[in-house]
């Protein structure tokens, strides 16, 4: 008896210890960095231009670069995110080819995002001449992002009961006014959640607008979709690694990062907090 | 009217409905009873093509609602299905209010007049014996009522959009005996406005509300007659076992 009663309190102690040493390492790595970065935050840090070589002035065209393509990307993964899953899971059964699609969905999901950044190059960049801009980036995030959307809006509209279904049919509605009416509102939830996580994952990305969008230095904002930008993730990356002066701009590099990570941050902590606001809210629309 | 004429029904090789021919008459309740897996339900979804669902089904024979084949080509799947309302066993409100879970059906049905909407709800709720509890709430959650109220939240809206023929599968096996018998007496009152055809698991259900019985064993149609003489005197020794309860 007592031997298993040791052996229980041991494994909940290592798993225990476990735990912690995660949770040590997100709020070592977020404590690092808001020690360093939180110093050169200010108003003027967030809305002027980089300026001196970068080793002075702000982040702001980086950030409005960011969310240019934030919302660019989701206009192209959105919509075709959620109307592919749409299909896979109201129209198109269980069939071989069905699975095919949703093994290589889950594979495109896997792809490393260099991959994705040498393909939009080719593609959207140069075969289709958009050059590097906003528009190029936002295809090639989107489509970086378009795997994760598909997943989670297909794991909502799993969740729907197929008894909604059913009932709604058996009233003499279409299929389609049954998706509309029925299931897509009682996905939405978790939809959109899907889609704050995949914003979360492409305001992140790097490697991806390396040659499709991002800026080395650029400090206009952008007057169209054809416009280069820059990007907090590549900004990040230029004055970390091949600035003019990189120890001056080391505490602008550290700021970046945390700015970054605050965008990040919010946009998951919005798509829980959404998920429990409309689970609740859903029953008495 | 229903009629059924030698359905035969598979489920990929299983033959799940064996040489079925039976005519369910207007303004009666017919129930259907047997052990489960006899294809009671599976028959039941035949009149308002609910079986169409499911790949690889394939269905012989005729089936006429009020004298039209509903298998025909070109036969509209929508409108028989508005004529043919379902109740099922679990209820199945939509997370929507109230008001719009009976609305539902005519707002699919391309109904705009609000004014009838509103009003074609009330008579809906106050068919289904649902009104008195749920007039002040109907903007409420349809999922704040109890079982048997969303069970006959179910049964006002199959009856939102004017059906003929109601069809119900077990409607009152997830409920409790009072709501049960609530369920029986509103199917009692419905029999004058439309034709029920009931799935049961519940003799004494059958026997209560039914005017007609069926007892359905292995696929096929034991013995079809009229409830009284089904349960006082069958015809069939199968039926007899059956309803005395030796297996099932």
């Amino acid at each position: 008896m007592t031997g298993k009663r040791t052996n229980q309190r041991i494994a909940f102690w290592i798993f225990r210890i476990l735990g912690l040493i995660v949770v040590g390492i997100l709020f070592w790595i977020l404590g690092f960095i808001v020690w360093h970065g939180a110093g050169v935050i200010d108003w003027k840090f967030l809305t002027t231009a980089p300026t001196d070589g970068m080793t002075g002035g702000g982040i702001f065209p980086a950030i409005v670069g960011t969310c240019c393509l934030i919302v660019g990307s989701m206009a192209v993964a959105f919509p075709l995110g959620v109307m592919s899953a749409i299909y896979t899971t109201e129209y198109a059964g269980n069939g071989k080819i069905v699975r095919f699609i949703r093994i290589m969905t889950n594979n495109l999901g896997s792809i490393p995002s260099i991959i994705f950044g040498l393909f939009g190059m080719a593609l959207f960049v140069n075969a289709l001449g958009f050059g590097d801009s906003i528009i190029a980036g936002s295809f090639t995030l989107g489509l970086l992002a378009l795997p994760l959307v598909i997943r989670t809006t297909e794991e909502a509209l799993r969740a729907v009961p197929d008894s909604y279904r059913t009932g709604s049919l058996a009233l003499g509605a279409t299929k389609l006014q049954t998706i509309r009416r029925v299931v897509l509102p009682t996905a939405f939830p978790n939809i959109t959640t899907g889609l704050i996580l995949a914003i979360g994952r492409v305001s992140g990305e790097t490697a991806p607008i390396l040659f499709t969008a991002a800026a080395y230095f650029l400090p206009k904002l952008p007057t169209s979709i054809y416009d280069q930008v820059m990007a907090l993730p590549y900004h990040l990356y230029v004055i970390a690694t091949s600035g003019t002066d990189l120890e001056a701009t080391r505490p602008i590099a550290y700021g970046t990062a945390l700015v970054l990570i605050v965008i990040v941050l919010a946009m998951n902590l919005l798509a829980s907090f959404l998920r429990r606001h409309f689970g609740k809210k859903v029953k008495t629309n | 009217m229903i009629e059924a004429k030698n359905i035969d029904f598979h489920y990929g090789d299983f033959h799940a409905l064996k040489n079925i021919s039976m005519t369910m008459e207007s303004n009666t309740v017919t129930a259907f009873i047997g052990p489960s897996g006899c294809g009671k339900s599976t028959f039941l979804r035949l009149f308002n093509r609910m079986n169409d669902l499911i790949p690889g089904a394939r269905l012989t024979g005729q089936c006429l609602v009020d004298g039209k084949d509903i298998y025909a080509k070109g036969v509209n799947v929508d409108e028989l299905r508005k004529n043919v309302g379902m109740v099922f066993q679990k209820p199945n409100p939509f997370p929507k209010s109230i008001f719009e879970n009976v609305a539902y059906g005519l707002r699919v049905n391309g109904v705009r007049d609000q004014a009838f909407i509103r009003r074609r709800v009330e008579e809906s709720l106050v068919g289904a014996a649902l009104w008195d509890e749920v007039k002040d709430k109907l903007k409420k959650s349809a999922y704040e009522l109890s079982g048997g109220q969303q069970q006959r939240l179910c049964i006002a809206r199959a009856l939102a959009v004017s059906p003929s023929i109601l069809l119900m599968d077990e409607p009152a096996s997830a409920l409790d005996p009072i709501s049960t018998s609530k369920i029986e007496e509103l199917i009692h009152s419905l029999k004058k406005d439309y034709t029920i055809v009931i799935v049961t698991h519940n003799m004494q259900q059958a026997a209560r509300v039914s005017d007609k019985t069926g007892f359905f064993m292995l696929g096929e149609l034991v013995e079809y007659n009229d409830t009284k003489k089904m349960f006082l005197n069958p015809e069939k020794v199968q039926t007899q076992n059956y309803i005395t309860g030796r297996f099932g």
